[in-house]
């Protein structure tokens, strides 16, 4: 079995390709009664596009429900797609298996929104930190200790030495983030998918660990994906962002540019929620629109804001869903009739 | 500190636990006492064995019963031609042996049995032995004369020609002055002998005899209807029991542990056999199929431990670790796990099974009584190991023999409380640890 190189590798992907490149990409659950008669199906990814270059940090943007964190999982290796593909540094992850797949998972890094679920609470920090490090064959214990050691002082976790031999549950929330970033450091991946990585930490805390996600993103020149449901935490984290609705993606941007000339009257309808830390905002209406998320079984047929949408087109919506592609600007990519 | 460190040291503060452990430890100790005392082999051996106890009563009390009830039966005496000088006189042709056996008698009640036990080496000619009762006050009672073989069993108390000449059964006659034929005859306390006379008609011919007279009581345990001295079955039966209990509840826990979390992990087909399979399992009743293999096929203990773990793994367990375990399937840290590459072993393993440890280790130790008294009750039907003595067998015989219609209740008593003890070791301690590892149970 090879050892992981100790130095951290560059993307071999060739001049042009970006890091990650997943195309049409659907993930389905279906949805079966006594065991094994189909009833439906849950769409939660339908008709992914997304490329993630080296050392690039995007963001994708949608509310629960909108299948965010399913769109994280297909890409991690945890869901099978149900159709479309995923390319990583080149090599395509269909059908993937056996220790291909394995090589695979040590260049990925995984930051859950739950640190304490997301940390084993009967190991302490040292056996959590070794166990990604023994599966992928890491021999050694002093080589174990140094490289823990390493990722503990990277996130801010020093002295290392008090850390390791303390379980979960005695740190604080920001604490466990940190270990579960430094576990995602260790094995040096080319890519980190951070599935709402502060949505359960304290508000004071936030900002230190997507400062601290940026950090380490920047340093390592890491692709990150970073999966969140609040715009207001995308600006400074972000160099792109992608707004999911329904299982797709429909719109993107660079993120200032979105955050400043949004083309999608849902994107509108996301920042316009965004709060400001004012009182008086409690007692103002603001332009929300109404209704549920959308079935992500029974989707709306055409475009899948149109029951929401202010701007819907009578006879047009609602028919044909919009290609993802309009471009109001070079880099700016809407799916929306509005911008045909 | 790891919490199960924490939970060890919590573990102090139950005095239950302490005592459970206390009483596990003592049956510890007397298993491995028993098994360095006498070796596995040599246990068997002795207890299949009839030579070994005939010198002990049958059927015999333990001591401080007795004397706990006030009585003052008597004990077995043994005297041997070796303890006294044999003395020699020369004829023509032939040599006269005698010796005078002592027997010190200061007991309330008469003897179960006298037995004499006679071991001589000739090459053509038995020697001729005759034999003579003294009672204290110098009178003397013939007790008839033979020839005698190489080893040979005299029994005094059998004797019916002695009996009808004493007018009470020997070993009553012989240790009372009454008028023959008196109805509450009392001992004579004092100092009995036995005289042997021997002649001999070879030079080189030696004689040893050894008299016992056998006591009413015996020992710290008493004897069985085979003399059989039950402390050895009591102190063996130890380790029998700890080992089968032990051996079948970490074989049905682990195994079922494991399979249920395979299950769990790996769902589909997998888990739908696996639940099938329990559910067909759970309505098997397992002693009627534990009593057909005895009868048809061995009671060995061995196979009996098999067949119960066996039928054990795939027992109703199965269904309350999945209910455990399928919360924590979806665990955070597990889909962790995957992502950086955990295998299912690994998964299964040192994810899953972990988390439901804590609730096992309380189960696990309640467990092993059970099986101890399964063993026990096994053995109480008729299908205990043919070889080794067990607390379940000496119930047994003790069932065959109407131990309790004769008021030998020290038989049923003594390996019954041995199985209490167990019992109550196994379950103070169990349930304290549960109260320690499962927070739910412990009062604020």
């Amino acid at each position: 079995m090879t050892t992981p190189q100790p130095s951290t590798r560059p993307p071999q992907a060739a001049p042009g390709e970006p890091l990650l490149c997943a195309e049409g990409l659907h993930t389905h659950f279906e949805l079966r009664q006594w065991g094994f008669v189909r009833v439906g199906s849950v769409r939660a990814v339908e008709g992914v596009d997304l490329t993630l270059g080296a050392g690039e940090a995007v963001a994708v943007v949608g509310e629960s429900g909108c299948g965010k964190s399913s769109l994280a999982r297909t890409l991690l290796g945890l869901h099978r797609p149900t159709g479309g593909t995923v390319r990583f540094d080149g090599t395509p992850l269909n059908g993937l298996s056996g220790r291909a797949l394995k090589r695979y998972r040590a260049r990925v890094g995984y930051v859950q929104q739950d640190p304490y679920g997301a940390l084993p609470p009967f190991m302490d920090i040292q056996r959590i930190l070794a166990e990604p490090l023994i599966i992928h064959g890491v021999r050694g214990r002093a080589e174990r200790e140094r490289r823990i050691d390493t990722a503990l002082a990277e996130v801010g976790l020093t002295p290392a030495a008090d850390t390791r031999r303390k379980f979960p549950h005695q740190l604080s929330g920001g604490q466990q983030q940190r270990v579960v970033i430094a576990r995602a450091l260790l094995l040096r991946p080319a890519m980190i998918i951070a599935d709402e990585p502060v949505s359960m930490l304290d508000a004071s805390v936030r900002v230190e660990i997507l400062e601290l996600l940026r950090r380490v993103q920047r340093e390592h020149r890491l692709a990150l994906l970073y999966i969140t449901h609040d715009l207001s935490t995308v600006r400074h984290y972000v160099d792109r962002a992608l707004v999911m609705y329904g299982g797709r993606i429909v719109e993107q941007a660079p993120v200032t540019d979105l955050l400043a000339r949004s083309g999608h009257p849902y994107t509108e309808a996301l920042l316009s929620a965004l709060g400001d830390p004012d009182a008086d905002n409690a007692r103002r209406q603001r332009e929300v629109p109404g209704g549920e998320p959308p079935s992500l079984v029974h989707p709306p047929s055409g475009c899948r804001f149109h029951p929401r949408c202010p701007h819907a087109m009578q006879g047009k919506c609602e028919v044909e869903p919009p290609p993802p592609d309009f471009r109001p600007r070079a880099d700016h990519r809407v799916a929306c009739w509005l911008h045909e | 500190m790891s919490p199960w460190l924490q939970g060890l040291t919590r573990l102090r503060q139950y005095p239950s636990a302490l005592a459970g452990l206390g009483i596990i430890v003592l049956l510890v100790a007397v298993a491995i006492y028993a098994v360095t005392a006498i070796p596995y082999s040599e246990a068997r051996d002795l207890w299949r064995s009839g030579e070994a106890w005939q010198d002990l009563p049958t059927s015999a009390p333990p001591v401080w019963a007795d004397r706990l009830l006030g009585g003052d039966a008597p004990r077995t005496i043994r005297v041997a031609t070796d303890d006294v000088v044999m003395e020699q006189e020369r004829y023509e042709g032939v040599r006269l042996q005698r010796a005078t056996l002592p027997v010190e008698f200061p007991y309330g009640g008469f003897p179960q049995e006298v037995n004499l036990f006679v071991e001589s080496q000739f090459d053509d000619r038995q020697p001729f032995v005759r034999l003579t009762w003294r009672t204290p006050d110098g009178e003397a009672i013939p007790l008839g004369a033979r020839r005698v073989g190489e080893s040979e069993r005299i029994s005094i108390s059998q004797d019916r020609q002695l009996e009808s000449r004493l007018g009470f059964a020997p070993q009553v006659g012989l240790f009372t002055d009454a008028a023959p034929g008196t109805d509450d005859p009392q001992v004579r306390q004092g100092t009995y002998e036995l005289v042997i006379e021997a002649i001999q008609f070879e030079e080189t011919a030696t004689l040893d005899a050894n008299l016992v007279v056998y006591g009413q009581v015996h020992g710290l345990f008493g004897t069985d209807h085979k003399r059989r001295d039950l402390a050895v079955a009591l102190l063996w039966g130890t380790p029998i029991a700890l080992a089968f209990g032990l051996l079948a509840a970490v074989g049905t826990t682990v195994t079922t542990l494991i399979i249920a979390a395979t299950g769990v992990w790996l769902g589909g087909w997998v888990d739908a056999a696996i639940q099938r399979l329990t559910e067909v399992n759970m309505i098997l009743p397992l002693l009627p199929i534990l009593v057909m293999v005895g009868t048809l096929y061995s009671t060995s203990i061995w196979l009996m431990l098999g067949v119960v773990v066996v039928l054990g793994i795939f027992s109703a367990g199965i269904k309350m670790y999945r209910a455990m375990l399928l919360p924590i399937r979806e665990a955070p840290y597990i889909e962790a796990a995957r992502a950086y590459g955990a295998g299912n072993a690994r998964i299964i393993l040192r994810y899953l099974v972990p988390r439901i440890l804590p609730v096992l280790i309380p189960t696990f130790v309640t467990l092993i009584p059970t099986y101890v008294f399964l063993e026990a009750s096994l053995a109480v039907l008729g299908l205990g190991d043919p070889v080794l003595p067990t607390w379940g067998k000496i119930l047994n015989d003790a069932q065959a023999q109407s131990a309790l219609y004769h008021g030998h209740y020290y038989w049923v008593l003594e390996p019954a409380a041995l199985l209490m003890l167990t019992g109550l070791g196994f379950a103070m301690l169990g349930f304290a640890l549960d109260r320690v590892f499962n927070p739910r149970l412990r009062s604020v």
